[in-house]
């Protein structure tokens, strides 16, 4: 196993609130680790931070030895991260399918006047793009659906839609930003299988925030836990669920009534 | 069903709407003011194609296409007087001038997020209309540029005076003709992986930069061709009109442009070119309103915005394939891309 993607003791202030202290990471090749912590822990700001969305006061990220510091967000995704997000992002007006070729822009294959003047070029790629976009969607159980608009799917499939989304920029390390948000505990199960199938068939390191303890404790096998922006706990599933430090975070103080 | 070829189809039709048209202002059967005003109104359609690209895909709000017209306009003039350029490489000459200046403007304006760029376009605009009213030497200031030639040289006319009967039909062939050129490369752009990048940096900028699409970049691009369009409308208006005055490219012009996009529907190039048409025709048939005119125009609008807050045709596409194909209006109107969708599987 080697280094995937690794922070080394990243930090970001806004004015004067320090939102992510000193935070570290590092993602073995075809990990999946789970981020959790209360509301407002810094868990979105540290994806921001990741992808380039947010420039760190301090700290560097490095993804496969390269620096991930001042990179655009587009150039951290041609790197190979990609991200969902916790409020749905998707390209509301565009169809489903043209979600997910969007993604395949990096890769587009063909120039600008190609394009322009609809040439061979353009029309074989089109086929090809369109025909990888629709095997992508039926791995989730998505492909009837492809020319509607994203807007108009229901909840659930907009967040499998963001998922296909992002695998579809054929990323290493894919950050999942609450992906069962909003799900009933089937559709969560579901997920959870969906999320271990393509962590084995995309050869992919996966990094996930969520709520849904069932779904973190089913399928991470390692735990970063974040409260007021510092990493106050890290281990195996077992061992969360067992600190007192997490234990506190999440139910707040043992109360003392003997006083 | 035989499967009907859609670029062969479009393109036979444009054309024989063309030559019919021309035909029938040759014969004097449409008079010289309609054939005035249809060549305008092609214009008006060129330069609302060129904001609807920036404004409506790109979701960059643009207030100051007056401006970029001039420098078009003034740019194809100067070179076809001064340097003796051919008609069409001088109205080149100004598509390429003007996207130079939006470039120039696109630069430090498209990095931020937000409506920083109607600020700037929108003092731009008035910018360059007070440059050229001083720059009197190369532009004629105040008084206006005269006597720039029609589509046809002056040799020419000179030795067949019975070509200026030829005028109106080649200022609407002309014009008509480069405005469906734009029209076709635009959709097939808009249709393309570019255009999908385009649309996406509208949609959702945080996302599309997550999903590999630089949003700066593509705005750059958006922004560029949208000012080299509106250089060749107003290389077009240049001899069109053959004078120029630096008060035609005002603020109130920019806003005729918006008003077309936004009745047509923000993101539908069909929808900008029957706007178009439909309100150039309207601007003159109120004129026996007089300054009423002002009053119903706004009214309208006002109108529509209450019942078609998106526009005519929202961000859908009249589809002339479809309709020939289905024979029917209702699935006619479906998103084109669709369309195009099914012709390539």
């Amino acid at each position: 196993m080697s280094t995937v993607l690794h922070a080394n003791k990243i930090s970001i202030e806004f004015g004067g609130l320090k939102a992510v202290s000193d935070f570290s990471l590092n993602l073995e090749s075809g990990e999946l680790v789970g981020l959790i912590g209360p509301n407002g822990a810094g868990k979105t700001t540290v994806f921001n931070m990741l992808t380039g969305v947010y420039l760190p006061t301090s700290g560097d990220i490095t993804l496969e030895g390269k620096s991930l510091l001042k990179k655009q967000p587009h150039v951290i995704n041609h790197y190979g991260i990609a991200r969902t997000f916790q409020n749905i992002r998707l390209f509301k007006e565009m169809t489903v399918l043209e979600n997910v070729l969007i993604s395949y822009h990096a890769h587009v294959g063909y120039n600008f006047v190609s394009g322009l003047l609809h040439l061979p070029s353009f029309k074989s790629r089109e086929k090809e793009m369109r025909k990888n976009a629709l095997e992508l969607l039926s791995i989730f159980h998505i492909e009837g659906k492809q020319d509607e608009l994203a807007k108009n799917m229901p909840y659930g499939e907009q967040r499998k839609l963001e998922i296909v989304r992002a695998l579809a920029t054929k990323p290493k390390v894919l950050l999942l930003d609450e992906p069962a948000a909003g799900m009933n505990p089937q559709e969560t199960h579901d997920l959870m299988n969906l999320i271990r199938f393509i962590r084995d068939t995309f050869k992919l390191t996966i990094l996930l925030i969520e709520h849904d303890m069932s779904l973190v404790m089913g399928i991470c096998e390692r735990i970063l836990v974040l409260d007021y922006g510092q990493t106050i706990a890290s281990g195996t599933p077992d061992q969360i669920s067992k600190n007192p430090m997490v234990i506190k975070a999440y139910l707040g103080e043992e109360a003392d009534f003997s006083a | 069903m035989k499967k009907i070829k859609s670029f062969p189809l479009l393109l036979g039709i444009s054309l024989f709407v063309v030559l019919i048209v021309s035909v029938l202002i040759k014969l004097e059967i449409l008079n010289e003011y309609v054939a005035q005003i249809l060549s305008f109104a092609g214009i008006n359609v060129i330069i609302a194609l060129s904001l609807n690209l920036i404004s409506g895909f790109t979701g960059q709000l643009a207030l100051g296409h007056a401006g970029f017209m001039a420098i078009g306009a003034y740019a194809a003039a100067i070179s076809v007087m001064q340097f003796n350029m051919p008609i069409f490489v001088g109205i080149l000459i100004g598509g390429v001038v003007t996207s130079l200046f939006g470039l120039i403007i696109g630069f430090p304006t498209l990095r931020l997020r937000g409506d920083y760029l109607a600020i700037v376009t929108l003092a731009f605009g008035e910018i360059i209309r007070v440059i050229l009213v001083n720059l009197d030497k190369l532009t004629g200031g105040a008084a206006g540029l005269k006597g720039i030639p029609y589509f046809v040289s002056a040799a020419a006319i000179e030795s067949d005076p019975a070509v200026i009967t030829w005028v109106p039909v080649l200022n609407f062939a002309c014009i008509t003709l480069t405005m469906l050129l734009i029209l076709a490369l635009s959709h097939n752009l808009l249709t393309s992986s570019y255009g999908r990048a385009i649309i996406s940096v509208r949609e959702d900028e945080v996302a599309s930069g997550s999903m590999g699409v630089g949003s700066f970049q593509y705005k750059m691009i958006a922004f560029c061709l949208s000012a080299f369009i509106a250089g060749v409308g107003g290389g077009l208006y240049a001899f069109l009109f053959n004078y120029l005055n630096p008060t035609d490219f005002n603020f109130l012009r920019s806003v005729d442009f918006l008003i077309i996009v936004v009745f047509g529907g923000m993101g539908s190039l069909t929808g900008t070119l029957v706007a178009g048409y439909l309100l150039t025709y309207l601007q003159e048939a109120l004129r026996f309103l007089q300054d009423y005119r002002l009053v119903i125009y706004p009214v309208l609008l006002i109108i529509m915005m209450i019942f078609r807050p998106g526009g005519i045709m929202g961000s859908k596409e009249l589809s002339i394939v479809r309709l020939v194909r289905t024979g029917s209006l209702k699935k006619a109107l479906q998103r084109e891309t669709a369309a195009d969708r099914e012709e390539q599987a």
